[in-house]
């Protein structure tokens, strides 16, 4: 989990400041305007034809065949019978976006009662129609179309009719899940309540709710109707000469295609910008909507986090340090908005070593730790200041490639959440079996059968049927267990715990943590360990790093911080953790929330929800100070024996 | 997984049955008198009658149905009045071709499809994902009989490299490179469209997949990132790709029918707007159960496609 600070979420939009938004989002997107211009450029002149000095699209004039465009009286040049192409265009494009727009309308309107019907009355009827509907749905959209056709007999309108027909069922399914929801809200129990009739509630109740969802649709689908209906004309099934529509002067151009392409490339042309207005427009509106794409959440995130330091801080090589962090700047840059999570935290992690990472949601605990091997989703991630130093190497100054090498070889992640973070489609085995193979190149047998050494090692039974089970076929701690193997595969120096127990009920959980601290031990691996539990780091950790509003307000052997915390906030930490056997103590919560990472006070972050908050707490950053040797604490009045007595 | 075979094959018995359901009842809106409508005015009233009685036209609904149902499923499709032969004969010997332009199509459009989208997601607002997105909206918004012509008049007339039509040259043809020649245009005019529609749901699959925790324990395992792309997020990406490549199936087969016309292709779309021209009614019927029901078996492949590639559907 990428746990960012976020600010409450704001009131819901009314309904006019919503349509504002979604105007400005459309006015934005200067391709779905160009498309509507366009759309409303054709529509005015298809609209104006009756008033346009136009030449009659019928007079044929067999001295003038096939002129070339630009001819002189005929802009477009003529057709096969002389007739004048521009004319012909315009009152087609007219006639084409008439059948086209109508055979919407019949479909939204026939499709819409199907699906109102099917949706409000439910049982045997909405069961005999759905499966119509579905059955429909079967054909390719054309032969049902030709079917049609072919029974009542080429012609315009039976065109239409038939694509009309093809296009029922999209509306019926899509009104019919609207209504189906719509059927079960409290405002139609309590119509049915008051003694109104099923029309009467259909009519009052259901259609002004399901009207902008019909407009919607309709919106989609007109282009591809229009060009539909043209596609039938083309092929002689639609309008009959010599009316002219956009398909039938189409496929009237294509027995000239060769001799005379103009005839065949004009209408094709209009077919072609009338469909790509439609999409543009189409697109603008669905991007507008789609409220995903508002927020940006759809961005892909880059192989590593973006590095745009302002300095690059130059800092003396600790020898004894595995793992160093010094000044982390880590921020969320979303659009105008910069929630900075991470502000200056600095850690230094010895070979063999446990450092446990403690703190709130939101606190940036588990941004720190995505950091150091740049797995921060980057856009909107960026890792804003400081340095990372691993074996004395700059993390941050490395290439993507260089990174990659690190991941998973000389620091290996464990994750929270084991079924999000194993790949659902490929067996456990071959996952661990792959790890070792992006880095050592050995034969995939080898690496297979290093992945059941593995996996019998974090004690799962039958390592070796087990290693072709998927994962959804494993129990959470089991996950977590191939999670853990994983990490272990190529034998690194140090492995990065997120939150790895958060998800599983206690006894895995102590399970999990006994195997960690048993391979520990074994191996001399060095830990970092994110929690929000001061238990599991009263197990496993030798020191303790307390994260607040991202800032590092305590730190400190986990002994002597748990036998005696300096900050109110690590006191009251202490506090939540319920005590096996404790009695009926009261736990205390912390009152109030952490402050959003956008908006963080000047003084202690923490000042706004601590009981012994000062005017001088507010007024500016507090240091980290060291009373101790070996510990360091960011408060002005840390605690005192008397004010532990209390809680305890 | 033998089991789930077994459950889509029988499930797609009543689909198969409400499809002839759908076709019966078209058929009988022909207006007027339906063997007249068959055999067109100039029959005479003895054919006409013999027609009648043949096909039971003269008995209720219910019972014509059945009569046609049991006919069919002994392979009598009835006899085409225009071509005078069985109509399973004429629809078996056209739908070989309409397979091959359709098939090649359906191919050709998946696999560009698919690696548009995927580099379209992997460069994100890049100049790749740029120009891959333009193109996109042009190639489904050109409708694709428009984009056959053109295409004629590109690569046939001008550039004199390809045929202008037909699937085999008249003299000295019939063997495969002379198919293929004759096949490049139409097939690439038929996926152009369906290439699109792929290209951008593949793009936004991937960008939603991209963004899963799994991807991002790839990377930490050190999986380098071309393989983080397309094996882990690809692969993922399929389980919502696949269906929509089983939609897009039916809209080439539904393409195929223009492009049959454009380039003269000899399928049996072709075979179907001339057989409506024509007025050959019980063609037209036949040839639609018939290419309709090989649609149903085809996704019915899709779906077990998807269940091999998702453990998790297996039910």
């Amino acid at each position: 989990m990428t746990e960012t600070a976020l600010p409450a979420s704001p009131p819901k939009p009314s309904a006019a400041a919503r349509a504002g938004t979604f105007l400005r989002l459309f006015a934005r997107n200067r391709m779905a305007a160009f498309g509507g211009g366009l759309l409303a450029l054709i529509l005015l002149v298809a609209l104006a034809a009756p008033i346009l000095p136009l030449q009659d699209p019928f007079a044929q004039d067999t001295t003038q065949r096939f002129l070339r465009p630009f001819s002189e009286g005929h802009w477009l040049g003529t057709d096969h019978l002389g007739r004048d192409l521009l004319s012909r265009l315009i009152w087609g494009t007219q006639l084409s976006l008439l059948v086209g727009v109508s055979a919407t309308l019949l479909a939204a309107l026939a499709g819409s009662t199907l699906g109102v019907v099917a949706g409000f009355l439910g049982g045997r009827i909405d069961n005999v129609i759905m499966r119509s509907v579905d059955t429909v749905m079967a054909f390719p959209y054309i032969l049902l179309a030709l079917a049609i056709v072919a029974a009542l007999g080429p012609g315009l309108v039976n065109a239409l009719i038939a694509v009309a027909v093809v296009n029922i069922p999209f509306f019926a399914r899509n009104i019919r899940g609207v209504t189906v929801t719509l059927a079960n809200k409290e405002f139609v129990d309590a119509a049915r309540l008051s003694g109104m009739g099923d029309t009467r509630i259909i009519a009052s109740e259901i259609v002004p709710n399901i009207l902008p969802v019909i407009v919607i649709a309709m919106s989609t689908t007109v282009g591809w109707m229009i060009l539909e209906t043209a596609g039938l004309s083309f092929l002689g099934l639609g309008s009959q000469p010599p009316v002219p529509d956009l398909g039938s002067m189409l496929g009237e151009g294509r027995n000239a295609l060769i001799s005379h392409p103009h005839t065949s490339i004009i209408p094709g042309l209009m077919i072609f910008a009338i469909v790509i207005g439609v999409n543009l427009l189409g697109d603008g509106i669905r991007d507008a909507l789609d409220p995903r794409l508002r927020s940006g959440a759809l961005t892909r995130p880059l192989p590593a986090t973006l590095v745009d330091r302002a300095e690059t801080p130059a800092i003396a090589a600790k020898p004894d340090a595995l793992l160093s962090l010094e000044d982390l700047r880590v921020e969320f840059r979303l659009g105008r908005r910069t929630l900075k999570a991470v502000n200056g935290v600095s850690l230094d992690i010895a070979p063999g070593e446990c450092l446990g990472l403690i703190g709130e949601s939101g606190s940036g605990k588990s941004v720190t730790a995505l950091s150091v091997m740049g797995l921060v989703a980057s856009p909107p991630g960026v890792i804003a200041g400081g340095a990372l130093r691993f074996q004395g190497r700059d993390l941050l100054a490395m290439k993507p490639g260089e990174l990659r090498r690190l991941r998973g070889d000389k620091v290996a992640y464990i994750f929270q959440d084991p079924l999000a973070t194993l790949h659902p489609l490929y067996r456990i085995g071959e996952q661990i079996a792959e790890a070792i193979r992006v880095h050592h190149p050995v034969p995939q047998a080898e690496a297979m059968a290093r992945a059941v050494a593995l996996l019998k090692q974090v004690r799962i039974p039958n390592a070796k049927s087990r290693a072709g089970n998927y994962p959804h076929e494993l129990s959470g701690g089991m996950r977590q267990r191939v999670g853990i193997a994983m990490a272990l595969a190529n034998e690194p120096e140090l492995i990065i715990a997120d939150e790895p127990t958060t998800a599983l009920d206690v006894t895995v959980q102590a399970q999990i943590l006994k195997l960690l601290e048993d391979l520990r031990r074994e191996r001399g691996l060095a830990i970092l360990f994110i929690t929000h539990d001061f238990g599991v780091v009263a197990q496993l950790c030798d020191r303790v790093a307390v994260m607040y509003a991202g800032e590092i307000v305590e730190s400190g052997p986990a002994q002597a911080i748990l036998d005696a915390p300096a900050h109110p906030y690590t006191r009251r930490l202490i506090a939540c953790v319920p005590e096996l056997g404790g009695g009926r103590r009261t736990l205390a919560a912390i009152p109030g929330l952490p402050p959003g990472a956008d908006d963080l006070p000047q003084g202690c972050a923490f000042a706004p929800r601590c009981d012994k908050a000062q005017a001088a707490c507010r007024a500016g950053r507090v240091a980290l100070t060291g009373q101790e040797p070996g510990r360091g604490v960011r408060c002005l009045f840390p605690e005192t024996a008397e004010d532990r007595t209390e809680t305890a | 997984m033998n089991s789930y075979i077994l459950k889509r094959l029988l499930s797609a018995v009543p689909v198969l049955l409400g499809i002839t359901l759908v076709v019966f009842l078209i058929m009988s809106l022909i207006p007027g008198d339906p063997a007249t409508a068959i055999l067109g005015s100039y029959a005479t009233a003895e054919n006409v009658e013999r027609l009648n009685r043949q096909l039971g036209l003269d008995r209720s609904l219910p019972e014509q149905y059945v009569i046609w149902l049991t006919n069919m499923l002994q392979g009598d499709f009835g006899r085409s009045f225009s071509l005078n032969r069985p109509v399973l004969d004429e629809v078996l010997d056209r739908f070989g071709a309409t397979l091959i332009l359709a098939g090649v199509s359906l191919v050709l459009c998946s696999i560009f499809g698919v690696v548009a989208g995927v580099i379209s997601a992997a460069r994100q607002y890049g100049l790749a994902d740029k120009a891959i997105t333009f193109a996109v909206l042009i190639g489904i918004s050109i409708p694709s009989f428009f984009l056959g012509m053109m295409m004629i008049l590109l690569f046939a007339i001008q550039l004199r490299w390809l045929p202008v039509s037909g699937m085999y040259s008249i003299y000295g043809g019939g063997d495969l490179p002379d198919l293929l020649r004759h096949l490049a245009m139409p097939a690439l005019a038929l996926s152009v469209v369906a290439t699109g529609v792929i290209a951008r749901l593949s793009r936004s699959a991937m960008l939603e997949v991209l963004r899963q925790d799994f991807v991002r324990t790839a990377r930490a395992k050190g999986v380098p990132e071309r393989r983080v792309i397309w094996r882990h997020a690809l692969k993922a990406a399929m389980v919502s790709i696949i269906p929509v490549i089983g939609v897009q199936a039916g809209f080439v087969l539904s393409g195929a029918v223009y492009i049959e016309m454009v380039f003269q292709w000899p399928g049996v779309g072709r075979m179907l707007v001339e057989a409506i021209l024509r007025r050959d009614l019980l063609l037209v019927q036949g040839g639609v159960v018939i290419v309709a029901a090989c649609y149903v078996l085809f996704n019915l492949i899709v779906d077990v496609a998807q269940s091999l590639l998702d453990p998790r559907v297996k039910t």
